[in-house]
């Protein structure tokens, strides 16, 4: 697959951002991928911010599922439909298909069994959007490589003993899971330190030690 | 009607005029021969009555009406001065204007069940036929029976859709019922502290509390109001037992510890010493005065019998099928009468229905209670719900 086929339609995101001042870039990314009026849910949905961006952007039919009671009744009380869940074993609960999209944004880190929500996340949804950050992303490497401690970043500012964050990965890594659990890559898409899109041109190699952050979108294979 | 004030209404026996029971101090609506209420249990009930309280106005659009679903004890007084107890409505924390239900937009609808005891028809009504209170003879009534009563009373009053349905406990299962025999006329339903179905536990509950008011001589074999009985004693029993159920190990604890109540040390007798003992034989003592003995076997009755899965072929999901209305419950950490996984099994089937449902377990140490006190959280959930709902029809 060569990483033209991987790149989405393209972004003009220094606009989108300006135009949606102060949301989060990689929301914005996720949200680009996700076709207007679909059913969505958002798995870690948080006060609900992307399903509100979704919801009033997209017309999506939003849901999310949220662990923490403050999450809840914040998007609760921005109108949303959001459930007091654990993606770890909530998943389960929802029928095949349900979803023509379900999203992990910025969580996949934080759960316990990754494998098992991305294989529940491809059965719950036609497709799966999952966004992360990426532990290859040069400044990681550099900062364990010269400090010879574990990484703090502006996105990850938790010591190594009080991170909600315990399965970290790298693009490759993600893209060996996605093999794993018979997943087509559809789309992918990282951006740099500076929340600007990393070229599409350049081979994953390139995307692993530029992206800061990464976007896929993955369907069942067959 | 529209300004929540009460409204006197003549009755056609005055002879019989037990209080509330016969004569309301709140709106009747009176279903005659002419719109017969057909019962689960078979046959028909007919004539009765519907007795409720609305607050606020309802819009031109007639698109602003909430519906308020009280719980076993409770009644239509939600939010004004009790006629009997001199008290605030049970649940004037939440509404009133400006409050999360707020009566300043929202057109508040709150009915008497049937088989209650506050103008409804119940148990202590008269029997047309005898011109003598029910008891007994009344047909066994479940939650169904008193939603249809309730859609009833909504027709009455010209409201073709409710922008909400809302109620805990008794009251959730009302509003559950009420979206799965009415989806097209609850745009948004809100069960709290509730349940798709009544527990064994729960019914055990009951179940002593039924016992312990037909153990009591005076209960007469339910011919009590007839034979110039009251049995106190065995109401107040049941209503112990239950508000134990009501609250949680650590409420209990906080508010009364081990505590003794007005004396020094222990007495060596079963005086009640400890406070939490009086305080129980407070609560009893304090239901006895505004609640009847058979309205609590008949409405008991109707929770227990209370399975909405086992309506659609056991499978919950059915009960919402198609559904458009949008659901929010919550559910209270420490509540054991009704606990999280209540909730969550209605979630589930809501989800599998594909319905817009929202979800919230709120951190409370007040039990199961806690859906009628002062919880900022759940304030927070019906303030956004309802807005969102209101938002989304258009209601100022």
């Amino acid at each position: 697959m060569s990483p033209r086929d991987l790149a989405i339609a393209d972004l003009t995101m220094r606009e989108a951002a300006r135009a949606a001042s102060g949301k989060r870039v990689d929301l914005l990314l996720v949200a680009e991928m996700v076709a207007p009026g679909s059913r969505v849910l958002d798995v870690g949905c948080g006060d609900g911010e992307l399903l509100e961006l979704l919801a009033t952007t997209r017309g999506c039919d939003a849901r999310g599922i949220e662990l923490s009671r403050e999450g809840v009744n914040a998007a609760v009380a921005r109108g949303l439909a959001v459930i007091q869940g654990d993606a770890d074993i909530d998943l389960a609960d929802y029928p095949d298909d349900s979803f023509d999209y379900v999203i992990l944004s910025q969580t996949i880190q934080a759960t316990r069994r990754p494998k098992w929500v991305l294989e529940q996340m491809l059965r719950v949804g036609r497709s799966a959007i999952v966004s992360f950050p990426n532990f290859g992303f040069w400044r990681m490497r550099l900062d364990l490589l010269v400090n010879g401690r574990m990484p703090r970043t502006d996105n990850l500012p938790y010591g190594w003993h009080d991170t909600p964050n315990i399965h970290f990965c790298t693009v490759r890594d993600f893209v060996e899971l996605a093999d794993e659990v018979g997943a087509r890559i559809e789309h992918a898409a990282a951006l740099d330190g500076a929340g600007q899109k990393v070229r599409f041109n350049l081979p994953w190699g390139v995307w692993n030690l530029l992206g800061e952050q990464a976007v896929f979108m993955l369907t069942r294979k067959g | 009607m529209a300004d929540g004030t009460a409204s006197f209404v003549d009755i056609a026996a005055p002879e019989l005029a037990r209080g509330e029971a016969d004569r309301p101090h709140s709106a009747v609506a009176r279903f005659g021969a002419e719109a017969p209420l057909l019962l689960d249990a078979g046959g028909v009930l007919s004539p009765f009555q519907i007795a409720y309280q609305t607050y606020g106005n309802l819009n031109a659009a007639r698109s602003n009406a909430i519906l308020l679903c009280h719980a076993l004890s409770g009644d239509q007084h939600a939010a004004n001065v009790h006629p009997v107890t001199g008290k605030p409505g049970w649940w004037e924390t939440l509404v009133g204007p400006g409050k999360p239900i707020d009566t300043d937009r929202f057109f508040v609808i709150c009915s008497n069940v049937l088989g209650g005891c506050m103008g409804s028809t119940g148990p202590s009504s008269l029997d047309p036929s005898s011109r003598a209170p029910y008891g007994l003879d009344l047909p066994v009534l479940t939650i169904r029976d008193m939603v249809r009563a309730q859609a009833m009373l909504i027709d009455h009053l010209g409201i073709e859709t409710l922008l909400a349905v809302v109620g805990g406990s008794m009251g959730g299962m009302q509003v559950l019922q009420w979206a799965a025999s009415y989806p097209e006329r609850v745009f948004a339903a809100f069960p709290m502290a509730s349940g798709a179905r009544h527990s064994a536990q729960n019914i055990a509950f009951h179940e002593v509390g039924r016992q312990a008011i037909m153990a009591d001589p005076e209960w007469r074999g339910g011919r009590y109001l007839t034979e110039g009985a009251n049995p106190r004693r065995g109401l107040a029993v049941a209503r112990m037992a239950a508000h134990i159920t009501y609250m949680s190990d650590s409420s209990l604890h906080r508010k009364f510890g081990r505590r003794l109540q007005d004396r020094e040390g222990r007495t060596f007798s079963f005086d009640a010493d400890f406070q939490v003992e009086s305080y129980l034989r407070h609560q009893g003592e304090a239901f006895v005065d505004r609640f009847d003995a058979n309205s609590y076997l008949y409405v008991t009755r109707a929770m227990d019998y209370f399975d909405l899965a086992a309506d659609y072929g056991g499978v919950l999901a059915n009960a919402f099928k198609g559904t458009k209305t949008r659901f929010c419950l919550v559910s209270f950490t420490t509540d054991w009468l009704f606990p999280t996984a209540e909730s969550r099994t209605v979630v589930h089937a809501l989800n599998a229905a594909g319905a817009s449902v929202s979800f919230a377990e709120i951190d409370s140490d007040k039990g199961h209670d806690a859906f009628l006190l002062e919880e900022p959280e759940l304030f927070a959930i019906t303030r956004g719900f309802l807005d969102a709902a209101a938002r989304a029809v258009g209601v100022a």
